[in-house]
């Protein structure tokens, strides 16, 4: 994308006035989406940016400067905004040389989205949409998006890093609303992996539209949900979104250094029950949040964060890595090249267990199944996080017994994580998220199997 | 720059063909943003970002483009991109760009040459001396996780082929302080903020008393007992909910069938306490806009009138597929088409404030926070659920604080159970002020 002189040349006046540590990040992005709503293709629309974003360290202090210029004079200006922003006083002349390095990417692409036909693109959404209104007479209203993006980075760094890579996303999804004499009740599906139009070759739409017209049908008769504390069986792939919040953020090395996370210092004790072992692992194929390099170059690892309970470690990016004097763990992300990187999940998951999830059912006396869950949110000082659902249903005398309405689940991270008394083997990643933390928003994947947590606290209305 | 953005508008709708309909969105925005820890900058930012939003309609087809950038080369490929986009849409014969209206703007003063003159020193100073404060706020107050001050200036054109032409700028500034409290067994976190167009009107005390009281209070929390509660609503979570009352008054949800207020226009649907006005031409707001995404002006509307449905809010193609006008409630980045907002919301203010309020409560809550209303409010259905913290009442006076619990409702349902509306109006940096909400009725979950 840059030449490796020019970005030679930036770094040089990146580190004019002093600092250990510059760094050039270049993103370039085009994105295309379509959206059929109200029986209509509204739009297709067609984004591109472009631009860098330049770093300075020096000591504790960040200089961060971007631009969308990539001239050389234009990646010039912003190296010498960042290099005043971080105001060293200690400057000097000082030469860069890179090397080139490439990682293979964990996600191979066949087939780029620049290369299939809009009209390819426009006739699954009409077909998604004729297949959510023929499910039934309730559906008044359905929504069919489709997207993709195209995201090439290239980094290079005073350390002698010059990396980069090619990072393809393509996602779809249908929101149906129902009617009934109660009034209305949503239902929504959404696929999404870092591959390219052969995503299509993996989903069939008109299934994706089925599951999300079924959903708002079967909530059209939800009662409303319990109140208070129950046990609350999550079920496999999306519930991964528990441990994202419960315990993700928590761990991120950025919370643990300004000591805002209540698992700061506890690595080596037992954090969770010891049927959990938690992965974030950034170079799981195809899933959301994978990717060759992270936001800062590094190659995306596997790391196990919790073991059989215990915690074994966090999640790092290059600054609170240096500080800690330890290798970044491949988790430096950003949101765009306007932003500075940040410790960020990847594809976050729990490991198989080893019960019939049927069982852990069978074995429930009364409580809630959650099917489906939205999304969540986390206050990682106290530990106490809350999530939607968006399909649940009661568990009587251990059977799936009536649907009930949406609500927040809310629990303290580390009680949860502990308490949690089933796993089962039926592990599956959930639906592609975006992660928002500090602004920014990052694609992020979740998973786990079935599992039950004795209580959880329920955010419903009934008595 | 603003009559740069307005020419480079000009350009690209002169390309028009005939019978061919263009609007673009022309963007400029500079900002810094200083962020400090332990007395020392821990980063500091400055960037200039621009960018453009192409709308063709053509053939009764719409297509839409962006880019962020604005070299003549990418406006160019934009256009074409917009073009070709536009041959893939649905044939809509309502599909149009605005048209003036002939409704005049209001005038107001959103841009102070203040935030430019303002040195970067200064912004650094502001930042450390919240963070100073904050942390001798209280001896309880453990660790100040961060200390922000932050401004922009954002400059926008909107220029069409159907004889809109206009332009805009507005400057703002804020500080903000993020506190952690406690000690080795608990600690709760607290945010505080001041917000204005000239930075040299921060009020760091306001900034870090704020977050101090409101990590400190909520030490030694407790989870409380599931039952039907009277709660008080902050004004920062009663803006939340206000605003999403607003997003089921938008006209694109009457119009598709995703508005629980459809039909209801005329009804009693809230409590007559409740006044829910839009007013972007009211300078105090946040989100003040002399106009709206599509470049018609903005306008004020009541859209809740003493607890009757008065009004839905319309861009100028909703508003003609309903056989009505626009409100001037067009809302959008240059990234996408107009969609339709409210931009500005506000209740009509009571007389009290917070403690008297309080002191006619024998049991209840007062919520501080809540968390996760993204996933827990169903705007299409009415459901309400969200996590939530806070500190009980009892017998007229703040008790003990809670936390790890929920509050449940619908919508349609608190609306009504409005008992009381606070007179503590405070305009918050977002779309939606607050002030203190009493409402009856709601389900407290917990233990």
């Amino acid at each position: 994308m840059i030449d490796q002189a020019v970005l030679e040349e930036t770094l040089a006046t990146a580190t004019q006035r002093g600092g250990e540590f510059a760094e050039v990040f270049v993103e370039d992005r085009l994105s295309s989406g379509a959206l059929l709503d109200d029986d209509r293709v509204e739009e297709l629309t067609s984004g591109r940016s472009r631009g860098a974003g330049i770093r300075v360290l020096v000591g504790e202090s960040t200089g961060f400067a971007h631009t969308a210029d990539l001239s050389e004079a234009g990646l010039a200006a912003a190296a010498k905004a960042a290099a005043d922003a971080a105001r060293d006083g200690n400057g000097g002349v000082r030469t860069v040389d890179l090397s080139s390095t490439t990682v293979a990417s964990p996600s191979p692409i066949q087939i780029f989205p620049e290369d299939v036909a809009k009209q390819r693109k426009v006739e699954l959404l009409q077909v998604a949409n004729e297949a959510a209104r023929g499910v039934g007479d309730a559906i008044s209203q359905v929504a069919v998006g489709y997207g993709d993006v195209r995201r090439r980075i290239q980094i290079a760094n005073s350390d002698g890093l010059l990396t980069g890579d090619d990072q393809v996303k393509t996602r779809f999804s249908v929101s149906c609303v129902a009617v009934g004499d109660a009034g209305m009740q949503t239902g929504r599906e959404s696929v999404g992996h870092t591959m390219g139009f052969e995503l299509f070759d993996q989903y069939d739409v008109t299934e994706l539209a089925a599951k999300a017209a079924n959903r708002a049908i079967t909530k059209l008769n939800a009662r409303p949900a319990p109140s208070g504390a129950v046990t609350t069986v999550i079920g496999k792939g999306g519930g991964g979104v528990l441990f994202h919040e419960a315990c993700g953020h928590g761990l991120e090395a950025d919370h643990v250094h300004k000591q805002a996370t209540v698992f700061a210092g506890r690595v080596g004790e037992l954090v969770a029950s010891p049927l959990v072992t938690l992965i974030d692992d950034g170079t799981m194929s195809h899933e959301w949040g994978a990717y060759a390099i992270d936001d800062e170059g590094r190659p995306a690892q596997r790391n196990v964060l919790i073991e059989d309970g215990i915690l074994l470690d966090f999640m790092w990016d290059e600054l609170s890595a240096r500080r800690d004097g330890r290798p970044s763990s491949g988790n430096g992300r950003r949101q765009s090249y306007k932003y500075l990187p940040m410790v960020r999940m990847t594809n976050t998951y729990i490991a198989n267990g080893e019960t019939d999830p049927g069982d852990i059912i069978a074995d429930t006396d009364s409580g809630i199944f959650v099917a489906q869950l939205g999304g969540g949110q986390v206050n990682t000082v106290t530990g106490d996080f809350v999530f939607g659902m968006t399909e649940a249903y009661l568990i009587e005398n251990g059977e799936i017994t009536e649907p009930i309405r949406e609500g927040n689940l809310i629990g303290n991270g580390p009680e949860v994580l502990t308490s949690i008394d089933a796993l089962g083997n039926d592990f599956e990643m959930g639906s592609p998220g975006t992660c928002g933390k500090d602004g920014q928003g990052v694609p992020v994947g979740d998973g786990t199997p079935t599992l039950r947590v004795p209580a959880l606290t329920v955010g419903g209305t009934a008595a | 720059m603003l009559d740069e953005l307005l020419a480079l508008g000009d350009t690209v709708i002169a390309k028009a063909k005939p019978g061919e309909q263009i609007e673009a969105i022309v963007v400029n925005e500079r900002d810094t943003e200083v962020r400090v820890f332990e007395g020392d900058v821990e980063s500091f930012t400055s960037a200039t970002s621009q960018g453009i939003g192409v709308r063709v309609i053509s053939d009764q087809r719409q297509g839409f483009a962006w880019a962020g950038s604005l070299d003549p080369d990418v406006v160019a490929t934009t256009l074409a991109e917009a073009r070709d986009n536009a041959t893939f849409g649905s044939v809509d014969p309502d599909l149009a760009v605005a048209e003036p209206d002939g409704v005049p703007m209001a005038e107001l003063d959103l841009y102070n040459e203040a935030v430019v003159n303002f040195a970067t020193d200064d912004k650094i100073a502001l930042a450390l001396d919240l963070e100073r404060m904050a942390g001798e706020g209280d001896p309880r107050v453990m660790l100040v996780e961060s200390s922000d001050y932050a401004d922009s200036v954002s400059e926008a054109a909107v220029v069409t082929t159907s004889g809109i032409r206009i332009g805009g700028r507005d400057s703002g500034s804020y500080v903000s302080a993020t506190v952690i409290a406690g000690g080795d067994d608990e600690t709760q976190i607290g945010f505080g903020y001041s917000v204005g167009r000239d930075p040299n009107l921060l009020d760091l005390d306001k900034a870090s008393s704020m977050a101090v009281e409101r990590s400190t209070r909520l030490l030694g929390a407790v989870k409380p007992e599931t039952g039907r509660m009277i709660v008080v609503l902050d004004p920062m979570v009663t803006a939340q909910f206000i605003g999403i009352i607003g997003s089921t008054l938008s006209g694109e949800a009457l119009l598709k069938g995703r508005s629980l207020f459809a039909e209801r226009l005329g009804e009693q649907v809230a409590s007559p306490l409740i006044s829910l006005v839009d007013d972007p031409t009211n300078p105090q707001a946040f989100t003040a806009s002399e106009a709206d995404g599509e470049g018609l002006a903005t306008r004020r509307k009541m859209l809740i009138d003493n607890g009757t449905l008065s009004t839905f809010v319309h861009n100028s193609y909703t508003a003609r597929r309903l056989g009505t006008a626009s409100t001037g409630n067009a809302v959008r980045g240059f990234t996408s088409t107009p969609s339709v907002g409210t931009i500005a919301l506000s209740l009509t203010p009571g007389d009290r404030n917070q403690a008297d309020l309080i002191a006619d409560i024998d049991d209840g809550v007062l919520i501080q926070g809540v968390s996760g209303l993204h996933s827990g409010v169903n705007p299409v259905s009415g459901d309400f659920s969200t996590g939530a913290d806070g500190l009980r009442i009892r017998n007229g006076e703040l008790a003990e604080p809670l936390r790890e619990f929920t509050i449940g409702s619908t919508l349609q349902r608190m609306l009504l159970d409005v008992i009381e509306v606070g007179g503590d109006l405070d305009w918050l940096p977002s779309s939606a002020a607050g002030l203190s909400l009493v409402v009856g009725d709601v389900t407290l979950s917990g233990a």
